[in-house]
């Protein structure tokens, strides 16, 4: 009973709390003003420490002075770009564009490059032997796609950074966590480090890369593969925790010393789960080729980045649905390896070589064929250009039939949302004095995570303030609020639905896979066309974007709800609404919430994306950054996205446990 | 029996939580409730063991006594937090790092409750395992590796991989493994725990074969007395961290050194643990050709019974040293207090 009453409680005090905001929204501004107290109502520009300047002045004396005596930090740099532009050299001639002599148009090529035959031989045999003839016929058909299609080369290219991202991505990640594993004292420090790389946008560390690498391939993989290591780093770390104690113990009593236990029990016996972190590193390398071709990576990112700029919406849904298919095929192929190395296949013994491998065998005679054959008939060293289909024409009609059909009908939505809900949230947030803010931030971060969280919240939001970033960050909390919100109402139950009711959890299930597989930048162009750039647009983009997790984590939470507790409300006479509504979504609350946590994250990496169409927030600082190249300006915008979305991820995962506490899912003391 | 001790705990302590070290030296020897109080673990309090060469010892407590810790103490699996260890008198807990790997890789070998197998390996590349970890050339390892494989009656398995096993034999391969490196001192941490009763019983009897022909030192945890009964020399049962008796079964039975330890004997037919030393009448004489001293009640009561009159008993060396009434017999197989 006691309980019940706290609780209620506890939501009065916030509501009186949120009425007390917005009266101070409407009208505290128009009262400092009059009392000649305007700091309270707006952070004064008087008191902004420049980080900006200071970063970018440190930047530049960085890369201009910065001597370590034997060499320059420029040095630095370059012979390490030196290192991995080799190998990417090396991989993008053998796949696109061939071994040339000379540059420019006097360049002649010595050898070309594999042909498409063979490459698609070569993947197909991949896909035989990591598990059968489907795998291969579905990885082969992928690759015939890309040809067919017209999107060879720029795919090859893309393949090629994939091929030198993904090795540098695993093995730093693997060892990173291996450290982390050994050393507590190394783990403790990384964690956070960690924490604040998966928070941050991307754009925000591609201005220092840039100003590293220069403009170039070499740049796109260096951010490529920060952006793809860390969650290698943690899978590492986790896995090798979880490997049998007794298995531990079977090593030390074998006498191994640190490096046998190393590589011949803890990573063999890890290999499973450290394979799922080789996907991910896989994925999120090509999650990030679009935005890798900002800083001059080429392939299919370029492809959708140059359409989107020219507003060619179908040559942007091509090279999209290219990175897809791509990324599909490499998935499948990627994760059918990862089960193949956890079944354990006995090597095959023989007497030849091509009794011993058969698959490659075959791939090199055909790759020797078809360069043989290439050098007589084009069409087999480069798919036929005639032979190409396109779908562009398609897309782009269709886009024109809706604007010219239905232009009225998706204006009056637009204006329908902004007028009755973007605007006045926005208004709202502006309104705040910046002082009532800060408190609100300090008492969520008590009543939640007690002092520490506090602390953690006012030095995050004061970094805000005292940067000068306060209004551009309103604006992004509203912005990535609506969407939120927005997410929240479609997701939560469409998840609970999906939960319920199998057929439509099947349904709901391919569109949120979908959902999942496209690039993020992907959604912004069918959404500009339609409704053209501003607030909305970016709003139906981060909603599509962030929907995902919304939908998945309230499924999760509804199915897995103890069958005995279902089992219990039946015998009780519950009906299936109440089931619904006194059973499965109390308990599934806490799950739910981590669902939010997670649409807040992907909607404010979105974000940065979304400042392509004009938004006013603090990815288009970044985004602006970027193309003047300003280090301080990107990483001081950067650094206040990733500190909103901390803020938030605290306190939403305190709440989360403190509601599992609340109902016995998890002990006060872990 | 007179024996040098293969391996010899004195006071060793494990406890578990913040300051164990300070709180040890402040407190020398505090009783279970004061570690509590003082918000630590006690794992293992004051042990005293000494393990005998060629003897099989087994370490007897129900789960959370510190049996497993203290076998883990033994071998420096875990650090202990104070005590002395001392294996063929060396003292462990100051050999180097280094030198702890080698007598582990060529002195101490274990097999684990959850058998342990990597499960990227073969049978025989498991087996091998510890062998190539000493930088032993492969086709040597594995040859020897085959040869124990066959000691453990898994020849033609080889290939196999563990997941492809039954439990029993996965344990087999676990088994043999630990032995592929002939080792001094043996550590079978509940060895036989997660397998069905019958095919425990049957490793049991493979392991008492095997024992047989190898005399290793052998120290058994087991949270099973009717197993420790079974296969003991002599056993430390162990409660709340602390070793309550060490003693051989019989003398387990017969004198149980607390209401703890009698609790475990009390279902133990003592036909099979008593011998027909502790009943018989020293210095009478008996009929018959001679009992052996050393006999267990259960093997010879039919015969003692059907004779209706005392009988001989003998020593080793043959030489008369009393004898047994039948009356005797039937007191401890009906259980009755004599």
């Amino acid at each position: 009973m006691e309980h019940k009453q706290l609780i209620s409680r506890g939501v009065l005090v916030w509501g009186v709390l949120l009425f007390v905001t917005w009266i101070l929204s409407r009208y505290g501004i128009g009262w400092a003003e009059n009392a000649g107290l305007n700091w309270i109502a707006e952070y004064p520009s008087a008191w902004v420490v420049p980080l900006t300047t200071y970063i970018s002045a440190a930047m530049n004396w960085l890369v201009e002075d910065a001597n370590f005596g034997l060499f320059t930090f420029t040095e630095m740099t370059r012979a390490l770009s030196w290192v991995i532009e080799q190998p990417y050299l090396l991989v993008r001639a053998l796949l696109a564009e061939g071994f040339m002599q000379g540059s420019g148009r006097r360049a002649v090529q010595l050898f070309p490059p594999l042909s498409w035959i063979a490459v698609i031989s070569g993947v197909v045999a991949l896909g035989h032997y990591a598990r059968d003839w489907v795998l291969a016929a579905l990885v082969g058909a992928a690759f015939l796609y890309l040809a067919v299609f017209g999107q060879w080369e720029s795919a090859m290219i893309t393949l090629a950074s994939v091929v030198i991202a993904v090795p540098i991505g695993v093995i730093g990640g693997l060892w990173l966590g291996i450290l982390a594993y050994r050393h507590p004292l190394f783990e403790q420090v990384t964690k956070p480090v960690l924490d604040l790389m998966q928070t941050i946008p991307i754009f925000a560390y591609l201005v220092p890369i840039l100003f590293m690498f220069g403009f170039g391939p070499v740049s796109a993989l260096v951010a490529t593969v920060i952006y793809a290591m860390p969650p290698m780093v943690r899978i590492t770390t986790m896995a090798l925790k979880s490997v049998d104690p007794e298995i531990v113990d079977f090593g030390v009593m074998t006498g191994c010393t640190q490096r046998q236990m190393t590589w011949r029990i803890l990573v063999p016996a890890a290999l499973g789960s450290l394979m799922v972190g080789v996907n991910q590193v896989i994925m999120l390398s090509l999650n990030m080729v679009i935005i890798a071709s900002m800083i001059g990576a080429g392939g299919l990112g370029f492809d959708v980045l140059a359409s989107l700029r020219r507003l060619d919406i179908g040559g942007g849904f091509e090279a999209g649905i290219a990175i897809v298919i791509l990324a599909i095929a490499i998935d499948r192929l990627s994760q059918a390896f990862a089960e193949r190395s956890t079944r354990m296949v006995p090597s095959v013994q023989g007497n030849t070589v091509f009794a011993r491998h058969p698959r490659s065998t075959i791939v090199v005679v055909i790759m020797v064929l078809a360069f043989l054959f290439g050098q007589f008939i084009p069409a087999i060293q480069t798919y036929p250009e005639g032979a190409t289909a396109t779908t562009g024409a398609f897309w782009d009609d269709g886009v024109k039939y809706l604007n010219v059909n239905f232009y009225d009908q998706f204006e009056a939505v637009k204006i329908f949302f902004l007028s009755n809900f973007l605007l006045p949230v926005k208004r709202f947030f502006l309104g705040i004095p910046w002082v009532w803010t800060m408190l609100m931030v300090t008492a969520l971060g008590w009543t939640f995570g007690g002092w520490k969280l506090a602390v953690l919240n006012v030095a995050m939001a004061g970094f805000i303030a005292m940067t000068g970033m306060w209004e551009k960050a309103m604006i992004t909390v509203y912005l990535c609020g609506s969407s939120v919100v927005i997410a929240s109402v479609i997701g939560i139950p469409m998840g609970i639905l999906a939960a319920v009711n199998d057929r439509a959890g099947r349904v709901i299930a391919v569109v949120i896979d979908t959902l999942q597989t496209l690039p993020s930048f992907v959604y912004l162009i069918p959404v500009v066309m339609l409704f053209r750039i501003g607030d909305f647009t970016a709003m139906v983009a981060i909603v599509l974007y962030a929907v995902v997790p919304a939908v998945r984590y309230s499924a999760h939470g509804v199915r897995s709800v103890s069958p005995e507790l279902i089992e219990a409300g039946i015998v009780s006479g519950c009906t299936p609404r109440q089931l619904l509504t006194r059973i499965r979504l109390p308990l599934a609350l806490p799950e739910v919430l981590l669902g939010l946590n997670q649409t807040i994250m992907l909607a404010l990496s979105m974000l940065v994306i979304t400042a392509l169409v004009g938004t006013r927030d603090l990815g288009q600082e970044v985004y602006i950054a970027l193309t003047k190249a300003d280090t301080g300006r990107g990483l001081v915008a950067g650094f206040s996205i990733a500190f909103i979305a901390i803020i938030a991820d605290r306190v939403i995962l305190a709440s989360a446990r403190k509601a599992r506490i609340r109902y016995g899912l998890e002990s006060v003391h872990d | 029996m007179i024996a040098s001790p293969k391996l010899a705990c004195r006071n060793v302590w494990k406890l578990y939580g913040p300051n164990a070290d300070a709180f040890l030296s402040n407190t020398p020897s505090p009783d279970f409730d004061a570690v509590k109080s003082a918000g630590l673990i006690p794992a293992v309090r004051d042990a005293n063991i000494e393990i005998l060469d060629g003897e099989i010892f087994v370490i007897m407590g129900l789960s959370g006594s510190g049996k497993s810790t203290l076998v883990r103490c033994m071998s420096r699996l875990i650090e202990p937090t104070s005590g002395e260890l001392f294996f063929d008198g060396q003292d462990l807990r100051k050999t180097s790092d280094k030198d702890l790997i080698e007598i582990r890789r060529h002195k101490m070998g274990m097999v684990f409750q959850h058998f342990a197998l990597l499960p990227h390996l073969t049978v025989l590349q498991n087996v091998a395992f510890p062998l190539t970890v000493q930088g032993r050339k492969k086709p040597e390892a594995e040859a020897r590796a085959r040869e124990v494989i066959d000691l453990v009656g898994l020849q033609g398995r080889e290939g196999y991989f563990p997941r492809e096993l039954s439990g029993g034999q996965q344990q087999r391969v676990g088994i043999a493994r630990s032995l592929a490196v002939e080792p001094e001192i043996w550590f079978l941490d509940e060895p036989f725990s997660a397998l069905d009763p019958l095919i425990r019983r049957e490793m049991q009897d493979e392991f008492l074969r095997l024992q047989a022909l190898l005399k290793k030192t052998i120290v058994f945890i087991t949270h099973d007395f009717d197993e420790a009964i079974r296969l003991a020399d002599r056993i430390a049962i162990m409660k709340d961290g602390a070793v309550i008796q060490v003693a051989t079964p019989e003398e387990l039975v017969l004198n149980p050194a607390s209401d703890y330890v009698q609790e475990f004997t009390r279902h133990i037919p003592r036909d099979k643990v008593m011998s027909v030393g502790a009943i018989m009448v020293s210095g009478a004489n008996g009929a018959g050709e001679g009992i052996p001293v050393g006999a267990k009640i259960a093997d010879i009561a039919a015969q003692v019974i059907d004779a209706g009159e005392p009988l001989k008993v003998i020593d080793a060396d043959g030489q008369a040293v009393g004898a047994i009434d039948p009356a005797a017999v039937i007191a401890v197989l009906i259980n009755r207090d004599a």
